[in-house]
């Protein structure tokens, strides 16, 4: 399976990305922004950051650049494309997926483990995920998703949330919520579901000596999911 | 009433984000931008309806809060 | 601007000083060249008051590749790698702008790192704050954690470890020392050092403003009411840029282009230039037009002692620029050569077609003014007499209580929950053990770090303070299974001109350098902060000491919290009962003064290498130092982290059961071990001459010492958790 990672000026978690990828079987390359051309792909991934700095929105100066123009071609003749953390936010930027990601309710970055629950698994992304829930790790001071109510209502009518903050049991409440995101929404697929945008980091969860294995599941079963 | 405050960062105070938007612009084809600053825009209804206090008391908001007069500047908006 | 005494002394030089100048140019400097003196000669870059002592500071050891004198210092790691690390201080400007001076000094100190040409691979910060009651302290450490993690979580670089401590002494001059480590492999480091002669002189990074124009001299006076006025030379951080930089510079780095490179730091083109220069016994010629510049009109004075960040200067091979522009081109990044390296081993500058500036390197740096300084030797305070009856009244469980929501004891969850410790992905330690550790990416090794500091020691009796925080950083790396290499610190304090914080500095020099040499654990990099001060007050001393050591296999690493029910609990080391300056005599008994614990350098030595044998077994399964609030509140925190209980025996030899629990005796450590092991952990630990205690067994989830004598673990982590979500919630 061949993946593609974009960098763009401030990424910081491409390399990490490109790491799990590898791990797990995927043919991976990076990509410069100011590159016109995707390589042949089986998966693009926007990784986390700081693109841009950040400066003026979140993921909205980095959603104008060259190789921008050629993702949202792949993703809409449905390609599949991942957003982690600041790539969620390129996402929400390029209106691939809808809604935005405000500043962090309480004001502060956060940098934690936290429970998701798999909201949908008729995609490609988490189709045979043995476990409902899954343990990841958040490091945003922007991730408290917001839409408006019609947009809301259009979201949970073609089921495109993918996965909503949780405690271990799976229990979705507001004491869960890290960050103020309506529904505890931690992440959220386009109508097709082969665009995920998400907060967590998969790619941080892949060794029982960093903060847990619950990636090295979500990858593995991914790249199954794509053969 | 409505009062609107601007903060803008001082003249001399370097803004990151002014100069990384400017070479988004350059690079989006806008050529002819000198110089790009960022600012803060309030708006502030109070139930004040003495245009002279009420411009008073969102000044001394400013001076308290909603600027850092270390490297901002604020601007009230006249209500009228 | 004519230049005269009092123009000099505005600038912070003393009039014997500026005499010297004269002397030396053999005529009067015109206004830049005594701005270039004054920020030459400061105590911020001629370290005049402190290098006499630093100079008895052993720098040297088999894995030192560089000490200090370099941006940073660098050790060896084995297989080709080394790690280069360095802590630096940004007290006053964070005191001033937490934001920024915080944000700013996290910056400088990666510069200092990837100017050598190595990743910063982590972050470590020591913060120190006035008492949480004081009006400005909320905001203050608010606004410096805010900019900690704004700047390194923009970098991608993980915030491993820290120290936050909070003092009355610290009301008027808040202290923020950052530090950093960062990967290299061992025959691609890069220093300061220019050679040749016509090298082109190259500028990279941002743009020069009129950002911290004198913020060198800033850090060399102390604060009064003036302060306000000092206020526009606060400097902008900008993270995104500096991620650029050092892609860039690691980019030109990969290949051979590169003959010199220093950051522009404190005093900016000015010291950048002069160090390159003089390292290298060579001149340099640079054209003050060419520097790219944020305002029009900025005169070569304000050029040459603008504090703009995220700047560098490089002295190039011939006919690399075009390479090098490129590069920096691609990450849309300034350039621009702005002159050359010359014979005349003169500083010169030119603007307009004039010679603005023509200054011996010599005179900047070698003959730069040197003081031995009057100091006063510290008595040793007598001790305190403990009344039996004083300690009647205590119950055992309100106190451990109350000491763990001490805010120099509680959790620090709240400040390193903001900092991104996880990027990279190789943080195999997470803030809130005793030390960081991170793997060195793609090997089986990692590398642990640590900050402390013990001010009220220091305070207590300077030498012996000195001493022992080195011992601490030492017990603290041990702690992770790591073998101690090398030290870096920060020594904050007060006034140089007054006696008694000159004598606080120099006997903690003394005693820093009596323990690292006793050690091996020498220092290879540093900073000296003076005139932390407000008005004639001094801070308590606090040098701060950042450890590193290293793990040949990341998979023996130890954690500190408890694993298993049953599992046995002992203390390494004697507790003879010293109560005097411990947290237990200060905040329970009141008592302030009295002496800080002896530290006895033999058996630190030995206990510490005697765990490592045990880890070099796998015989511990978790370990803990102890230090503030004694055995019982290293005891609770390794039953909090692990959520589990621990049943005390009765001491066996005769102290009283206060003494012994709250004592902070030194070279002492908590360690868990298996009970199928004991014999083979008792072994080693006799056989070493090393004292150790049966303290418990593991258990469930309370701490019990007897049925009047219990709590719960999850009681006491409210506790500990607590103190800092509410304050910073109020």
């Amino acid at each position: 399976m061949k993946s593609s990672v974009i960098t763009f000026p401030g990424s910081n978690c491409d390399r990490d990305m490109d790491v799990a990828l590898k791990k797990f079987g995927f043919k991976n390359k990076m990509v410069w922004h100011a590159d016109a051309e995707l390589p042949k792909s089986d998966l693009v991934i926007l990784p986390g950051g700081f693109s841009y700095g950040d400066y003026l929105r979140c993921g909205s100066m980095a959603s104008k650049s060259k190789i921008m123009q050629s993702v949202i071609n792949f993703a809409n003749s449905g390609g599949m494309v991942m957003g982690i953390c600041n790539g969620f936010q390129i996402l929400v930027e390029t209106g691939l997926v809808p809604g935005v990601l405000l500043r962090n309710k309480y004001l502060e970055f956060i940098c934690k483990n936290v429970f998701v629950k798999i909201n949908d698994k008729k995609n490609k992304y988490f189709k045979n995920v043995d476990n409902e829930i899954l343990e990841f790790h958040i490091a945003h001071n922007e991730g408290n998703y917001f839409c408006t109510n019609d947009q809301l209502k259009e979201i949970e009518d073609n089921n495109q949330i993918a996965i909503n903050y949780c405690d271990e049991n799976g229990k979705i409440e507001d004491q869960f919520n890290p960050n103020g995101s309506i529904k505890n929404i931690a992440g959220i697929f386009n109508k097709e579901k082969n665009v995920l945008g998400m907060m967590p980091h998969p790619e941080r969860m892949i060794d029982t000596s960093l903060s847990g294995e619950d990636g090295s599941l979500f990858f593995k079963n991914l790249i199954n999911n794509l053969k | 009433m409505k009062i609107s405050v601007i903060i803008t960062l001082k003249k001399d105070v370097l803004d990151p984000q002014g100069k990384v938007i400017h070479q988004t612009l350059d690079g989006m084809g806008f050529e002819d931008v000198n110089e790009v600053r960022q600012g803060k825009y309030f708006e502030i209804d109070t139930k004040e309806t003495d245009n002279d206090k009420a411009k008073a008391k969102v000044e001394e908001m400013c001076k308290k809060l909603l600027a850092n007069l270390v490297i901002e500047n604020y601007k009230i908006i006249d209500p009228k | 601007m004519i230049v005269n005494e009092k123009v000099a002394v505005d600038h912070g030089l003393k009039k014997d000083e500026y005499a010297k100048i004269c002397e030396l140019l053999n005529r009067t400097p015109n206004i830049t060249e005594l701005g270039i003196f004054s920020a030459m000669w400061n105590e911020h870059c001629s370290y005049k008051s402190s290098r006499l002592h630093l100079k008895k500071l052993p720098t040297k050891g088999k894995k030192v590749i560089q000490g200090p004198g370099e941006n940073a210092g660098v050790i060896d790691i084995e297989d080709n790698d080394a790690i280069v690390f360095k802590i630096e201080s940004h007290n006053h400007p964070s005191f001033i702008e937490p934001y920024q001076g915080a944000a700013t000094g996290v910056g400088g100190i990666m510069r200092d790192v990837f100017t050598m040409g190595a990743r910063p691979i982590a972050n470590l910060n020591s913060i120190h704050f006035g008492s949480p009651q004081h009006k400005k302290t909320k905001n203050l450490l608010r606004g410096v954690v805010h900019g900690i993690g704004g700047y390194g979580n923009c970098m991608g670089v993980p915030t491993i470890a820290g120290q936050t401590s909070f003092d009355s002494s610290y009301n008027g001059n808040i202290l923020v020392n950052a530090m950093t480590l960062g990967l290299v492999k061992k025959d691609k480091i890069f220093y300061s050092k220019a050679a040749g002669l016509n090298k082109p002189v190259i500028y990279v990074g941002s743009k020069t403003g009129r950002d911290g124009i004198h913020g060198a001299s800033m850090a060399s006076a102390s604060f009064d009411e003036k302060i306000e006025e000092k206020k526009p030379t606060v400097q902008v951080g900008d993270p995104f840029t500096e991620k650029l930089l050092l892609e860039a510079c690691l980019e030109l780095m990969a290949g051979d282009s590169i003959i010199a490179i220093q950051d522009m730091g404190a005093a900016g083109l000015t010291s950048s230039s002069i160090e390159m220069a003089s390292k290298g016994n060579l001149g340099i010629e640079i054209n003050l037009n060419k520097v790219p510049c944020r305002e029009a009109k900025m005169t070569p004075y304000e050029i040459m002692l603008s504090e703009s960040q995220e700047r560098m200067l490089i002295v190039l091979e011939n006919g690399k620029e075009e390479h090098a522009k490129k590069i920096f081109d691609k990450w849309n990044l300034d350039f621009a050569v702005i002159g050359r390296t010359t014979k005349s081993r003169k500083i010169e500058l030119y603007f307009d077609e004039e010679k603005v500036a023509d200054i011996p390197v010599d005179t900047l740096v070698e003959n730069s003014p040197m003081y031995d300084r009057k100091w006063k030797k510290a008595k040793l305070p007598k001790k305190n007499k403990i009344k039996k009856e004083d300690l009647k009244h205590l119950k055992i469980i309100d106190v451990l209580k109350k000491i763990l929501a001490n805010p120099n004891v509680c959790s620090k969850e709240w400040i390193w929950q903001q900092y991104d410790h996880t990027v990279m992905g190789d943080t195999i330690q997470k803030p809130g053990g005793d030390a960081g550790v991170i793997r060195v990416h793609g090997t089986d090794k990692a590398v642990a770090a640590s900050v402390d500091s013990s001010a009220f020691y220091c305070w207590a009796h300077p030498l012996t303070g000195g001493k022992q925080v080195v011992c601490e950083s030492f017990r603290n790396l041990i702690s992770v299974g790591a073998k101690p290499v090398a030290i870096t610190n920060c020594l904050n304090f007060g006034s140089p001109e007054n006696e008694e914080n000159m004598g606080e500095f120099v006997e903690c020099v003394e005693g820093i350098g009596e323990a690292s040499k006793y050690l091996k654990f020498p220092v290879v990099s540093g900073n000296v902060s003076f005139y932390n001060q407000t008005m004639d007050e001094g801070i308590k001393p606090t040098p701060v000491i950042g450890g590193v050591g290293l793990i040949m296999n990341y998979k023996n690493m130890i954690t500190m919290e408890f694993k298993e029910v049953d599992n046995l609990v002992l203390v390494i080391g004697k507790t003879e009962g010293h109560i005097d300056q411990s947290l237990f005599a200060r905040n329970i008994l009141n008592k302030k003064n009295g002496p800080p614990p002896e530290v006895n350098l033999f058996n630190e030595k030995n206990n510490g290498e005697t765990l490592l044998k045990l880890t070099d077994n796998n015989l511990i399964k978790s370990a803990h130092d102890v230090s503030l609030g004694g055995i019982i509140s290293a005891v609770a925190k390794m039953c909090i982290k692990g959520k589990k209980g621990i049943s005390i025996k009765k001491p066996k030899y005769l102290i009283n059961e206060i003494e012994y629990l709250f004592a902070e005796d030194q070279g002492r450590y908590i360690i868990e071990i298996s009970k199928k092991d004991f014999k083979k952990v008792t072994d080693i630990l006799n056989k070493n001459a090393v004292h150790f205690d049966e303290l418990g067994t593991i258990t469930e989830n309370e701490l019990y010492i007897n049925e009047k004598t219990k709590v719960r673990i999850d009681e006491l982590s409210t506790y500990n958790k607590s103190w800092l979500m509410n304050y910073m919630s109020k």
